[in-house]
C-alpha cells in the first residue's frame, strides 16, 4: 500500500522538468520562464538591457535575445542562463527572425531604418539592407527565400531576396506595422498594422493585397483597437492576434478571414507563443505585467501569471 | 529684406519605373517674434525651435520615399520683424503651395488671404489661437498644433477626475497668459467645474530672490481650494509658484501639471524612437512647436504615400478625409476635423519627468471619437470656411 503510494508519487513527478515558456520583461531587463504544468514562474534571469525579441534556435540549445539598449543580440545557454556571447547586431536591435538554415538572424535595428542579417555561427554581419523607419515585424517564408520587415513609420512591407539580401519589392499596408508571419506553406504573407486597426493578407506569389482582416470589440473604441503580434494554431487554421490596449485576443478564421472570438486578457496584450500541442496560448500584457493563459480549444482565458515588468517577447521551450 | 536660411533637398533614389514624377516642396515660413523679457533665463528658447520639427518630418518622409520613387525638400525662410512679410509669403507661394508657419495669428491670416494662396495648403504650427479655428478660419489653413483649448479640455477631465472642484487660478498680463486663462475658464465650464477666485500676476520683482516671500501672502487670500492653476503661457513666473504657495497645494496649467503638446517625457507607444531620432538631428529634446511641424510635413507626407500625387487639391482631400490616418506616437491614430481643420491628438498631462495622464481619460465620451471631448466640436464650431 504505502509502496504504492510512494510509486504513484514518483510517477506524478517523473518527467522532471516540464516544457517552458520564456518571456521576455523590456523594463526588468530579465527573462521569466514559466513551467507549463504548474503555470508558476520558475526561474527569473538577468540579461542585457530591454530585452525585446527573444528565439531560440532550432535544437532549442541556445536563447537569442534582442538587447535593445544594449545594443546586442545575446545569446545565452538556457540550461544556465549564461550568457555565451554577444553578436554583431547593429544599433538598438527590436526583434528578429532566425532563418530556416538555423544560422542566419535576421535583426530589425529600430533606431537605424536597417535590417541586418547575421550569421551566428561565424558571428559576423554578412548583410545591411536600408528598409523604412523603425522596422519591428520580421518574417521568413518557409522555404527560407523570402524575408520581411516591417517599418513602422514608414508603413510598409519589405521584401527581401535571402540570396542576394536585397529588396525586390515594398508593399505599403496601413498605419504602424508591427508583426508579420507566413502563413500557409507559404504562399500568404500577414501583416498586422497597429493604429490602422488591421491585418493586411498578401499572395506570396505576385506581393498583392488579398484582404484586409478588421476588427471590432464591443464596449472599446476603435482608436483603441490596435493589432500587434500574432501566432497560428495546429495546420494554419485560427489566427490570435493580440490587440494591444484593447485588452483582448481575436481568434480569426484563416481562412474565411472572419474574426470569430475575442478573449479577454490583460493589459495591452503585445506578442504570445504555445505550448507544444498548441492547446495552450500564452501571452504578454506589457502594461499589467502579466502573462494570460488561454485555453485555445475553448478560447477562454485560464490563468494570469504575474511576470516582471512589460513583458515583450514569449519563446517556446521543449523539455522533454 | 528676408534671409534664406537654407535649403535642405533630397533627392529620392527611385527604387521601380518612376511614373510620372511626384515632388514635394515645403517652405517653413517663420516671422521673428521678440520674445518679452521673463524673470529667468534658465530655459532659453532653442534657435530651431520648430524647423526641426518640420526637418525630422521631412528625413521620415524621404525614408518611405525611397521606395517609392517621390521627392521632397524643404526651404528654411525666416523673416525678421519689420522686413517685408508678405513679398517672402508670395515667393514661397510662387515656389511651392505647401507651407508651414510659424508666425502669429495676423500674420498667418495674411498669408492665406493672399491671392496666391487660393489652392494652397498651410499648416498653422505655431498659433494655440482659437479664433483661428473659429471665426477667423481659413480653408487653406489647417491646424497641427492644438488650441488652447484642447490643452485645457484636458486639464479638465484630469481635475474632474481627481474631484479636485475647488479651483483657483493666477493669470499673467500678457495676451497669451490671457488667451490660456480664457481657455482654462472655458474649459471648466464646460467640465462644471466653477472657478473659486482669480488673480493677475503684476508684479516687477525679480523673483529669484524674493519669491519665498511674496507668493506666499500673494496666495494667502484664496483661502482653502484643492489646485492653483497658472496661466503663464511666457514662462515668467509660473516656476515661482511650486512650494511657495500659502496653502500647501497642486499646481496645475502652465507649471506644475502640464497640458501638452509633446515633451520629452512621452515615452510609450512607440514615442522613445521618434525622441531620439530627434535628439540624434537636432542635439536636444523634442518640444510642442517642434512636434506640430513635423505633424504638417509627416500628414502631407503620409497624403503623397496615400495618394500618390502631389496636386495640393488632391492632397487637401485626402488630408481632411475619413481615410487619412497619421500616427504621431501619442497612442491613437490622428485625422484631421473637417469643419475646421485642426488635427485630432492626444494631450499627454505632464510633469517635468513623466507623464501622468493621456488625456481624452477614460470615461469621456463622445459619439464620433473620444479625441473631440477635446477642443471645440462640430456642433458649436463657428468656423464656415470648410462648408464650401
Amino acid at each position: 500500500m504505502r509502496l504504492a503510494a510512494l510509486l504513484a508519487a514518483t510517477a506524478l513527478c517523473a518527467p522532471a522538468t516540464a516544457d517552458e515558456i520564456w518571456i521576455s520583461n523590456e523594463k526588468d531587463d530579465t527573462l521569466s520562464v514559466i513551467d507549463i504544468e504548474t503555470l508558476e514562474v520558475i526561474r527569473t534571469i538577468e540579461t542585457g538591457e530591454r530585452p525585446r525579441g527573444i528565439t531560440f534556435s532550432k535544437d532549442y540549445s541556445v536563447l537569442y535575445i534582442c538587447a535593445s539598449d544594449s545594443d546586442s543580440v545575446q545569446v545565452m545557454d538556457p540550461e544556465t542562463g549564461e550568457i555565451l556571447h554577444d553578436l554583431p547586431s547593429g544599433e538598438d536591435p527590436e526583434q528578429f527572425v532566425l532563418h530556416p538554415n538555423d544560422k542566419h538572424l535576421y535583426i530589425a535595428n529600430e533606431d537605424d531604418a536597417i535590417t541586418t542579417v547575421v550569421d551566428t555561427e561565424s558571428r559576423t554581419v554578412i548583410a545591411q539592407i536600408d528598409v523604412g523607419i523603425e522596422p519591428e515585424g520580421m518574417a521568413v517564408s518557409p522555404d527560407g527565400k523570402i524575408a520581411i520587415t516591417t517599418s513602422e513609420t514608414t508603413n510598409m512591407a519589405h521584401w527581401i531576396d535571402t540570396e542576394t539580401q536585397e529588396l525586390f519589392a515594398n508593399t505599403l499596408v496601413d498605419s504602424r506595422p508591427r508583426h508579420a508571419e507566413f502563413l500557409k506553406d507559404g504562399t500568404e504573407l500577414w501583416v498586422s498594422s497597429e493604429i490602422g486597426g488591421t491585418i493586411t493578407v498578401f499572395d506570396v506569389e505576385t506581393q498583392t493585397e488579398k484582404a484586409k482582416i478588421e476588427f471590432e470589440v464591443e464596449g472599446v473604441h476603435p482608436d483603441r483597437v490596435q493589432p500587434v503580434g500574432f501566432e497560428l494554431s495546429n495546420g494554419d487554421e485560427t489566427a490570435f492576434v493580440a490587440l494591444g490596449p484593447s485588452n483582448h485576443v481575436a481568434a480569426v478564421n484563416a481562412e474565411t478571414y472572419e474574426v470569430e472570438d475575442y478573449i479577454l486578457v490583460g493589459r495591452r496584450v503585445w506578442h504570445m507563443d504555445f505550448n507544444a500541442d498548441k492547446s495552450l496560448l500564452f501571452t504578454t500584457n506589457g502594461v499589467s505585467g502579466d502573462v494570460t493563459v488561454i485555453d485555445v480549444a475553448k478560447r477562454e482565458p485560464i490563468k494570469t501569471i504575474k511576470v516582471g515588468r512589460f513583458p515583450w517577447g514569449a519563446a517556446f521551450r521543449p523539455t522533454n | 529684406m528676408f534671409r534664406l536660411s537654407f535649403v535642405l533637398a533630397g533627392l529620392a533614389l527611385a527604387s521601380g519605373a518612376a511614373q510620372a514624377e511626384v515632388a514635394i516642396s515645403v517652405t517653413y515660413l517663420q516671422q521673428e517674434v521678440e520674445r518679452p523679457p521673463v524673470l529667468s533665463n534658465l530655459d532659453p528658447i532653442p534657435e530651431d525651435l520648430g524647423m526641426a520639427g518640420a526637418e525630422l518630418g521631412l528625413a521620415d518622409n524621404l525614408t518611405t520615399a525611397k521606395f517609392l520613387g517621390h521627392k521632397y525638400d524643404l526651404t528654411v525662410t525666416t523673416v525678421p520683424e519689420g522686413a517685408d512679410w508678405a513679398q517672402a509669403a508670395r515667393q514661397a507661394l510662387a515656389n511651392s503651395p505647401f507651407v508651414i508657419l510659424d508666425a502669429p495669428v495676423q500674420a498667418q491670416l495674411e498669408v492665406a488671404d493672399l491671392p496666391e494662396a487660393a489652392g494652397a495648403v498651410l499648416f498653422n504650427a505655431s498659433a494655440p489661437d482659437l479664433s483661428l479655428r473659429e471665426a477667423e478660419c481659413r480653408a487653406n489653413l489647417l491646424h497641427t498644433l492644438p488650441s488652447d483649448v484642447m490643452r485645457t479640455d484636458a486639464l479638465a477631465q484630469f481635475l474632474v477626475k481627481r474631484r479636485w472642484d475647488e479651483i483657483v487660478l493666477i493669470a499673467g498680463e500678457h495676451p497669451g497668459d490671457q488667451a490660456f486663462a480664457e481657455a482654462l475658464k472655458r474649459s471648466l465650464q464646460k467640465f462644471r467645474l466653477e472657478l473659486q477666485a482669480e488673480k493677475t500676476w503684476v508684479f516687477d520683482a525679480d523673483l529669484r530672490r524674493n519669491a519665498a516671500q511674496e507668493v506666499p501672502l500673494f496666495t494667502q487670500e484664496f483661502g482653502d481650494y484643492d489646485v492653483l492653476l497658472i496661466a503663464d503661457e511666457l514662462d515668467d513666473f509660473g516656476r515661482y509658484i511650486p512650494f511657495n504657495t500659502w496653502e500647501p497645494r497642486p499646481v496645475a496649467g502652465s507649471e506644475g501639471l502640464q497640458p501638452v503638446t509633446w515633451s520629452r517625457v512621452v515615452e510609450q507607444w512607440g514615442a522613445v524612437q521618434m525622441q531620439n531620432r530627434f535628439a540624434d538631428q537636432a542635439g536636444r529634446a523634442m518640444r510642442p512647436k517642434d512636434y506640430a511641424a513635423w505633424a504638417a510635413y509627416r500628414a502631407l507626407g503620409e497624403a503623397v504615400t496615400r495618394t500618390q500625387s502631389d496636386d495640393p487639391a488632391v492632397l487637401r482631400d485626402y488630408i481632411l478625409s475619413d481615410d487619412f490616418e497619421l500616427a504621431g506616437f501619442k497612442g491613437r491614430a490622428m485625422n484631421f476635423r473637417a469643419w475646421n481643420g485642426q488635427l485630432r491628438q492626444p494631450i499627454p498631462l505632464v510633469t517635468d519627468r513623466a507623464v501622468v495622464a493621456m488625456a481624452p481619460l477614460e470615461g469621456f465620451l463622445h459619439q464620433r471619437t473620444e479625441l473631440d471631448t477635446l477642443g471645440i466640436d462640430e456642433a458649436e464650431s463657428q468656423c464656415q470656411a470648410f462648408k464650401e
